[in-house]
């Protein structure tokens, strides 16, 4: 493995999450390397501390943890808060399960609210940007439409184009077909496997096998370690996977 | 991050929310307009008794029998057989900061003019109390000091008087009236002046030389209150401590005795006044802020019902990239915003309600530039903190925490 290719380096992580005078021992010693363009599943029963792993390598957790993390070459746990953010800004999208997007919001203001945070970009190119992104995940045309006026799908692809439009090195997502079916969770995960194509790293946790077998590598958490890391063998591409869907109603079909 | 962005950040937040936004604003439109209009009534009242005191004269110096200070059952000034005619006429010749001086004796008395009659106050004075006093006169003039060594039966009469016995609009002067079956020849008519502070008509009055009420209406030696004015406002005290000294001399009080006499300035009771109208002022004050705190809890509640929207709001905001003083910034803008408005609306509002009071409700009101930057000030204050006190709890979490709050 060359050095450089090495993006997210996870080294004997642990977190206790401290409830009075019990402890949960999230994460016990957690060990991982992802390199540039990989796209990992992360699987595990209820409690193992997926996203709790999630949390920290996506920067969203302040409280410190064990270890070690170093992301793109800067040591993550030496960061303070506004450093964190501008990394959860720059290089990191993240994607819920429960979408996560303002609520009387359009849909292209959703997708320019990381742009409203990064002074670099100016408003005609925040507009641009935030319509190219909503058009890589086919909802051009409901750019002015109200998350109450979507679908939980098209919800979600909403949070991916927001997760995209500041150009990150990985995307992490947390069960993001957690509430989905199957249909959409193909379409997510065309969608990912668009993005690691051109070169985002993707990392994301799944119940659903069927869903893990669309990534590179699958992971297997159980209380809070590693016990297992495979590459996927037959693993399943979402185009070829979508028309072998049955379909049940015309306007289920994406256009 | 940029200033352009953030106005952008709190202006969608605004306007994605407009009822919470209305409701928060109501507190402190309500606050704003109540302060505003309690505060024009009572310095409204306050400006009304400083202009009525003037009126009487405010260099004026009034002494009345009696002691102000004298143990025991009081009787109120005026009760006591004190003062004379002559210690009028000494505090005129030994006073040095003294202009007019005059001894007033008055008589409740029936008066009759053809077939009408009526009641007053039959005052007797020498002419230099209407200089004292302030008194002009509408039609005729005043008597003369010939009139006064002669007792003459003439006197000045106020409009109310003149009106009662011979009608709105006539001139009563030439006319004769009588005053307890005495005749005398009407020989002024004052102007206007209206009510006092205390609800008295000024105007319901009958003057006449001093020598005439007491040579021929009353029969006493004493008189009820003597009245001077000061050479100037800055004299008044000076003034008070020679008559004090004067008439404790005139009345050969040894300096264990008390006097028996009482000097007051217009000022005094001017002063006495103002501080009732400003005590007013205050506790009208006080209920407005009460209302004004009120609307800072009706802000808080609101902010409190919408702070589980709020902290997955900020959240998520954090979850994109938002540092804390962003989000921070953005609640201020948000709050600044809201109070700014409510303010002016408030402001507005306020002003109406205080025009209204002032022409329907017959009591006068006056809106001072404080008033208004009073209440805006402490609204904005009150507002701001209710709306950014939640937001910065929530600013300060950890965004995974905000995120999954519920
Ligand atoms: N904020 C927290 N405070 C206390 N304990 C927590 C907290 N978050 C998670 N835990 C505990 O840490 C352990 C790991 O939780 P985590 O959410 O990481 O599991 P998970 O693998 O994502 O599970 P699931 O598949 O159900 O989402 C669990 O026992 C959970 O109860
Ligand atoms: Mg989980």
């Amino acid at each position: 493995m060359e050095q450089g290719n090495e993006l997210i380096v996870v080294k004997n992580m642990a977190k206790t999450y401290k409830l009075g005078d019990m402890e949960v021992n999230a994460l016990r010693d957690v060990s991982l390397t992802i390199n540039k363009g990989d796209f990992v599943a992360i699987m595990g029963p209820s409690g193992s501390g997926k996203s709790t792993f999630m949390n920290i390598i996506g920067c969203l957790d302040y409280h410190p943890a064990k270890g070690e993390y170093t992301l793109d070459g800067v040591d993550v746990f030496k960061m303070n808060k506004d450093q964190l953010a501008e990394l959860r800004n720059k290089k990191i999208g993240f994607i819920f399960q429960s979408f996560n997007i303002l609520a009387r919001t359009s849909a292209i203001e959703n997708v320019e609210l990381p742009m409203l945070y990064n002074s670099s970009v100016d408003s005609k190119e925040r507009k641009e940007r935030a319509l190219a992104a909503l058009k890589s995940v086919g909802l051009a045309e409901r750019a002015g439409h109200m998350p109450n006026q979507l679908s939980g799908g098209q919800q979600q692809r909403v949070a991916i184009a927001r997760s995209l439009v500041n150009n990150p090195l990985v995307i992490m997502a947390d069960e993001p077909t957690g509430n989905l079916d199957t249909r959409n969770s193909y379409d997510i995960m065309e969608i990912f496997q668009d993005m690691n194509d051109k070169g985002i790293t993707i990392v994301m946790v799944t119940h659903e096998t069927d869903i893990a077998q669309f990534a590179k590598s699958n992971i297997l958490f159980r209380d809070g370690m590693i016990v297992s890391n495979e590459i996927v063998k037959d693993r399943k591409i979402a185009k070829l996977e979508i028309p072998k869907l049955p379909i049940l109603d015309k306007n289920d079909i994406l256009t | 991050m940029k200033i352009l962005n953030l106005l952008k950040i709190a202006y969608r937040s605004l306007t994605k929310n407009k009822l919470r936004v209305l409701l928060t604003m109501l507190g402190i439109i309500i606050g704003v307009a109540s302060v505003i209009a309690m505060l024009a009534i009572g310095q409204g009242s306050k400006q009304n008794i400083q202009a009525s005191m003037a009126s009487l004269g405010i260099n004026s110096v009034m002494i009345f029998p009696g002691s102000s200070n004298m143990g025991g059952v009081r009787m109120g000034a005026g009760s006591y057989s004190t003062l004379t005619q002559k210690d009028a006429e000494v505090i005129a010749a030994r006073c040095d900061f003294v202009t007019d001086v005059t001894p007033v004796v008055s008589k409740s008395s029936q008066i009759i003019a053809g077939n009408q009659n009526w009641h007053a106050n039959v005052t007797g004075a020498l002419s230099q109390y209407f200089s004292i006093r302030n008194l002009t006169i509408a039609q005729g003039n005043i008597y003369t000091t010939t009139d006064e060594r002669t007792a003459a039966k003439v006197c000045v009469i106020g409009q109310t008087v003149s009106t009662n016995l011979f009608g709105a609009g006539n001139n009563p002067v030439g006319k004769y009236i009588r005053i307890n079956s005495i005749p005398f020849k009407v020989i002024g008519l004052l102007a206007v002046k209206g009510q006092n502070t205390f609800g008295q008509d000024q105007d319901d009055v009958v003057i006449a030389p001093f020598a005439t009420v007491m040579k021929r209406m009353l029969s006493t030696l004493y008189v009820n209150s003597i009245l001077a004015s000061a050479t100037s406002e800055k004299d008044i005290d000076k003034v008070k401590d020679q008559v004090t000294t004067l008439l404790r001399i005139q009345h050969k009080l040894t300096p264990a005795d008390q006097d028996d006499f009482t000097v007051r300035s217009q000022a005094d009771i001017a002063n006495t006044f103002e501080s009732i109208s400003n005590v007013l002022t205050i506790l009208l004050a006080c209920i407005a802020s009460i209302s004004l705190i009120v609307g800072g809890i009706g802000i808080m509640n609101i902010m409190l019902v919408s702070v589980t929207e709020r902290t997955r709001e900020i959240g998520i905001r954090m979850a994109v990239g938002a540092k804390s003083r962003d989000v921070l910034f953005q609640f201020i803008i948000e709050s600044i915003f809201i109070s700014v408005l409510g303010g002016i609306i408030g402001i507005t509002l306020g002003v109406i309600i205080s025009m209204l009071v002032g022409k329907f409700g017959g009591w006068p009101v006056v809106i001072t530039p404080e008033s208004i930057i009073l209440s805006f000030a402490f609204s904005s204050a009150v507002g701001i903190f209710f709306g950014w006190y939640p937001a910065r709890k929530a600013s300060n979490l950890n965004p995974i925490d905000a995120l999954r709050y519920e």
